[in-house]
């Protein structure tokens, strides 16, 4: 299994790098957004998969925290803000 | 055989990821994308959790792993739609 | 692992990481700066974990990931928006001259005699024999500190002093923002589907923050992580419209965020009264003690951090209770109404 895992993950760190490329080069900011949000995904595929591979039972804790966050990330990116202070 | 069916699983995850980032690439628009980006968080995540859950040590992490992929599901979903929203909006504005 | 895929997979994060950083201070455009460091937060979470550093992963994730992230954009809100193409012309224009050029080529050239002695001086420390005095050091007393966790153990008792200042400078911090007035206006109230995200994220978010600061006494885990995360469930309720986001008034607020300094402090000063040392746990409390310290530090970053998000105070109590969105809601079923009392008449 520890050799799938080390595939995986490499095959993953491929997935991430195209996302990158995505980040760099997307035109917009909700392109580049939206590959942040892979990338998040792209790397807590990798911490679970790191998990069982180098031993680190909490990077588990490590991926919920990421896959949690990354998302309250993506939605301030979309908050549209209101009009009046007085709301 | 627990071991076969789980690196199949594993396997089958990491190649959604990667059909995820090569659509995220290759799509010609925002609206596309969005598709792309859905297929690894569902379908890639999914695959990976289903793969790792055989494999966890006990029930505990297991059920962490369940948690995850259906935080991300929930999670991806809506900030998909978010962002999708708010690209339409940017687009009607003057 | 496989040491060669090991290596590969090294590689590979580095240069992300470092291509990463350069991109994102190298473009013109502040908002595509600051998404470019979330990703980075992102890929740097991620060097933790391989690092076998959890707890650090676990901070860089809650914290760099996702906290900055929004609390960037946040205060990017207020700034008027500089269209690329025209920042980068504008960029072009400012290099032209001689003096800056050669500024930057200093500065440059200073910078890259700093990382190559930095690299010079990490790997001779990795070359020679294991540094771990410290390591062993921490080791031998973890018994009697209260915690199985080295690090909860190293920041709560051990150097609990330091940690201790560090709230202190997150208090300062509160003040400032708590200074700037009144905070920003606010998000839209959510429409259906964020909502309903929003119901479930925040409760979600309170419960793994509480386990955060559970689990650290013997995982990977502790208040600051377990702060920024209740933060995060802050963020949420306010991005989906909710203005006050059920804190308490302004009073209570303020005496939550000065808990965790207070806390310590008094803890500290107690023990001192008992003729121990500052801050000197005994052992048999020592574990009590680290939870109920922590359990008051959590609040207050937590509070510290959702002030940052929002800029400044809060509104004061008593807003309306009725959102638009749920006026709408109202209207429609109003609507609806009638029809359905149409169809109940005829007789189904």
């Amino acid at each position: 299994m520890s050799e799938l895992y080390s595939l995986a993950v490499l095959g993953l760190m491929s997935s991430l790098f195209l996302g990158l490329l995505r980040v760099l080069r997307g035109p917009g900011a909700a392109d580049r957004m939206l590959a942040v949000q892979l990338i998040g995904t792209t790397g807590v595929g990798m911490l679970l998969l790191l998990g069982p591979l180098l031993g680190q039972r909490a990077l588990i804790d490590v991926a919920l925290i990421l896959a949690l966050l990354a998302a309250v990330a993506a939605i301030a990116f979309t908050g549209e803000p209101r009009e009046s202070r007085d709301d | 055989m627990i071991d076969v069916v789980s690196s199949l699983l594993i396997v089958a995850g990491v190649g959604f990821y990667l059909a995820g980032s090569i659509g995220l690439l290759r799509l010609p628009e925002l609206y596309a994308r969005l598709h792309a980006l859905t297929k690894a968080d569902n379908l890639g995540l999914g695959l990976l959790t289903a793969g790792l859950m055989l494999q966890s040590p006990d029930l505990l992490y297991a059920l962490k792993l369940l948690l995850i992929w259906l935080a991300v599901l929930a999670a991806s979903a809506t900030s998909a739609h978010l962002i999708a929203r708010h690209a339409r909006r940017r687009e009607k504005r003057p | 692992m496989n040491p060669v895929s090991l290596q590969l997979f090294d590689v590979l994060l580095l240069l992300s990481i470092v291509g990463l950083a350069w991109a994102s201070l190298a473009s013109p455009d502040d908002r595509r700066s600051v998404i470019l460091f979330m990703a980075l937060g992102l890929l740097l979470a991620l060097a933790w974990g391989r690092l076998l550093a959890p707890d650090v992963a676990l901070a860089e994730a809650a914290i760099g990931a996702g906290l900055s992230g929004a609390l960037l954009l946040a205060a990017l809100r207020e700034q008027p928006r500089r269209e690329a193409p025209g920042a980068t012309e504008a960029v072009a224009k400012r290099g032209s001259s001689p003096l800056q050029a050669m500024t930057q080529w200093v500065v440059t050239l200073l910078c890259a005699g700093l990382a190559g002695i930095l690299g010079w001086v990490l790997m001779h420390i990795f070359a020679g024999p294991p540094l771990d005095r410290l390591t062993q050091a921490v080791s031998a007393n973890l018994g009697v500190s209260g915690v199985s966790n080295p690090v909860t153990a190293v920041l709560l008792n051990f150097r609990g002093y330091d940690t201790l200042l560090e709230l202190a400078v997150l208090l300062t911090a509160v003040l400032g923002i708590l200074a700037l007035g009144p905070g920003r206006a606010g998000y839209q109230p959510a429409g259906p589907i964020f909502d309903a995200l929003a119901r479930s994220l925040a409760p979600l978010l309170i419960l793994v923050s509480a386990y955060l600061l559970w689990v650290g006494a013997h995982a990977p885990g502790g208040a600051f992580q377990a702060g920024a995360t209740l933060a995060a469930a802050g963020v949420v309720l306010r991005l989906a419209g909710r203005q006050r986001i059920g804190l308490p008034p302004e009073g209570a607020l303020r005496l939550v965020m000065a808990a965790g300094v207070g806390l310590f402090l008094a803890v500290g000063l107690s023990l001192l009264l008992l003729g121990r040392p500052f801050l000197g746990y005994p052992p048999a409390w020592a574990g009590a003690l680290i939870l109920v310290i922590e359990s008051a530090a959590m609040l207050s970053i937590a509070a510290t951090l959702v002030l940052a998000f929002i800029g400044g105070r809060l509104p004061a109590h008593g807003i309306p209770a009725a959102e638009p969105a749920t006026r709408r809601r109202e209207a429609i079923t109003t609507a609806a109404a009638p029809e359905r009392g149409g169809e109940e008449q005829s007789g189904c």
